[in-house]
């Protein structure tokens, strides 16, 4: 008889981990694929088109890169939170809020040119997503509520609040009924770079994203967040209170949300109008995770799951599958790349009873 | 406000808090076992849909109603699977169930968005319903309301009086002293995990056989984790379970009532009511003080042996 011995890895995975990486991943396309038999759809023909449409074209290339800026964006804040294992889920509200004070820039002074408004967008966008963040820093800081719940609970208030703006007191008079803003005026939109179909919201993200390495990597602060994440002992030693380390991640994040919001608004969809949200702050956890909070790898698997996001529409398009389909795509590669995550820790030995018997 | 219009307030507090209940009891008892198991949004869900599937395609509610359970207790083996199995993280892999749940459900439930399907009716109990108000309000409902009154007794008496009621409690709170003392950590675990998913399931499909007999995507809006807070609100005591899932059902009721009567509160503000009130009853009672009561091994897995 043979058995299975489970013992502890001393020695990083390296390589091997772009192997489990692979393998969860097709393993979730094919479970997908399960799903659109149910449905009478030809998978295969499916996947050729899932590919096709996220990544097959300079035009599809372009649509991906674009989808990936706000989920880039939120995956880099909630992984300053997950770092200091603080489970901020709430990155989709925060971007909603973020994007609620872009808007409220953009309808306060409309006049202003870029110069000055595209700050100040700025500006309210990273204020009124930190904002929403902090709320539930000061409740998990100061009364011990669990910020799960807390920040998921702002994501239903924050989108909520958003609809009650463009149905109520925002709606463009001039939308016929639509509930939307009305279109930002040119000073109030981001531009394209050069004369592809790409803003320069990009250019931000590896700004941002030099920005966090030096943080996290260069200065104490960093340093600290990343120590009092591994162990609360280690916390304890910590230059800094553990609250203030909170209120700094959960700021930050809400910051990085709440800008997503902002270059959504702004370069995308030129107003704020509901459709605006389509859960990147949640495809965002599933980027963090995947990537295993690391920024290179973070930026890739926005990209991956941008790509499916545009692979999705047309499917949805082109075979009529419904839009849910990306979600259970999403859910499938986090949860096998979590069991999957079980090869960076332990390794698996093959053994015969008798040979461990001479092992000792 | 009169009682003419108090009496059915309550009343329909009862049946939307219903739901909440079943869920709110089956993520206490996985809890109980020491595994946080985030995903109830999504098995809600998968448990809606299900019993709304299989009782159209069958004629037969109760089948759907239990087929409901069965579904999302499958989904909530995936959970197990990730955590138990390959000692993945439990918040986690919960969020990414729900994700995946809440997807599957609407994907295989667009084809019958809009669709009547058949479930239960309102029965009244014989002379319980005569009782002055509390018939009206406990006793006028349907037969899963009922069943659901002798859930929190149940429970109770289980993790109390039972043996296996209390191995499920003594690997949530040291499963390392529980496997000294030879009991089978991962199995106790898997079994708090499938139970508490079905239960949870039987609530999703509360809310599409009985709650409302028609299927619409995103069906549970928030209620699976209005479940996961009530549960800390409840302190894992069945008892406050009920009172918890009562009280989100009233507002939930209320909010309801007032859209109907046409206010000038626009609908956006009143729908975030419950929400709103899950972050303030979650303040309330960490506030008293009585927080630390969460099974002590909570979301920590249990490390394959050397």
């Amino acid at each position: 008889m043979r058995l299975i011995r489970v013992t502890k890895r001393t020695e990083p995975l390296g390589w091997g981990s772009v192997l489990v990486f692979c393998a969860a991943l097709g393993l979730s396309l094919s479970l997908a694929c399960a799903a659109l038999a149910v449905q009478g759809v030809a998978p295969l023909r499916a996947l050729a088109l899932l590919w096709e449409g996220g990544f097959g074209s300079v035009w599809s290339l372009e649509d991906s890169l674009r989808k990936a800026i706000p989920i880039y964006l939120c995956a880099l804040g909630v992984s300053f939170t997950f770092r200091m294992q603080i489970w901020n889920i709430g990155a989709e509200g925060q971007f909603a809020l973020g994007a609620i004070g872009a808007a409220w820039a953009v309808l306060t002074f409309p006049h202003l040119s870029a110069v000055a408004l595209l700050p100040l967008m700025m500006l309210s966008a990273g204020a009124a997503g930190a904002f929403w963040a902090l709320i539930p820093a000061l409740t998990k800081v100061r009364l011990g509520v669990n910020e799960i719940i807390s920040t998921l609970m702002l994501n239903y208030i924050g989108i909520l609040l958003l609809n009650y703006l463009v149905y109520g007191p925002w709606r463009d008079p001039g939308g016929r009924g639509f509930p939307m803003t009305m279109e930002y005026p040119a000073a109030a939109q981001i531009g394209m770079l050069g004369g592809t179909r790409l803003h320069w919201g990009l250019v931000l993200c590896v700004v941002l994203s030099v920005l966090a390495w030096l943080f996290l990597n260069k200065t104490r602060l960093g340093y600290e967040i990343r120590a009092s994440g591994e162990s609360l002992r280690t916390a304890r030693y910590a230059f800094m209170p553990y609250g203030f380390l909170v209120f700094l991640v959960m700021g930050i994040c809400g910051m990085l949300a709440g800008w997503a919001g902002f270059v959504e608004t702004s370069a995308v969809a030129h107003r704020l109008q509901p459709s605006i949200l389509v859960g990147y702050g949640y495809t965002a956890i599933v980027v963090a995770w995947v990537a295993r909070l690391k920024i290179g790898p973070m930026a890739l698997a926005a990209f991956l799951l941008a790509g499916l996001r545009v692979g999705v529409e047309v499917l949805q398009l082109e075979l009529r599958v419904p839009a849910a389909f990306g979600h259970i795509l999403e859910g499938l590669v986090l949860l096998t790349v979590l069991a999957g995550q079980f090869f960076h820790y332990y390794r698996l030995r093959l053994e015969w009873p008798g040979q461990r018997a001479e092992g000792r | 406000m009169p009682i003419e219009l108090i009496i059915p307030l309550l009343a329909a507090a009862v049946q939307s808090g219903t739901p909440i209940l079943y869920a709110t009891l089956g993520e206490m008892i996985t809890e109980k076992s020491g595994v946080l198991n985030l995903g109830v949004e999504g098995m809600m869900m998968i448990g809606a849909l299900s019993a709304f599937w299989i009782s159209l395609a069958t004629g037969n509610p109760w089948l759907g109603f239990l087929m409901g359970g069965v579904c999302a207790a499958m989904l909530a083996a995936m959970h197990g699977l990730v955590c138990l199995g390959f000692q993945g993280n439990q918040v986690v892999s919960g969020l990414a169930l729900t994700i995946f749940g809440v997807g599957l459900a609407n994907y295989l439930g667009t084809p019958l968005v809009g669709t009547q399907g058949i479930g239960f009716s309102k029965v009244s109990l014989p002379v319980l319903a005569d009782i002055p108000v509390l018939g009206a309000i406990l006793f006028h409902q349907d037969v899963l309301v009922y069943l659901s009154f002798a859930l929190p007794v149940l429970i109770w008496a289980f993790f109390r009086y039972t043996r296996l009621g209390l191995h499920l409690r003594s690997v949530g709170e040291n499963p390392v002293a529980a496997a000294t003392a030879g009991l089978n950590v991962i199995g106790l675990r898997w079994l708090g995990v499938l139970l508490g998913g079905f239960l949870v399931g039987l609530g999703g499909a509360y809310l599409s056989l009985a709650y409302i007999h028609l299927w619409t995507n995103g069906l549970t809006a928030g209620r699976g984790w209005i479940a996961v807070a009530l549960v800390i609100f409840a302190f894992w005591r069945p008892g406050r379970a009920v009172f918890g899932a009562y009280l989100f059902g009233g507002v939930m009721a209320f909010q309801l009532r007032l859209q109907a009567m046409g206010t000038d509160i626009p609908a956006s503000i009143l729908m975030m009511l419950p929400y709103a009130l899950t972050i303030l009853v979650l303040i309330a009672s960490t506030m008293t003080g009585r927080g630390g009561e969460a099974p002590a091994a909570l979301a920590v897995n249990m490390e394959p042996e050397e």
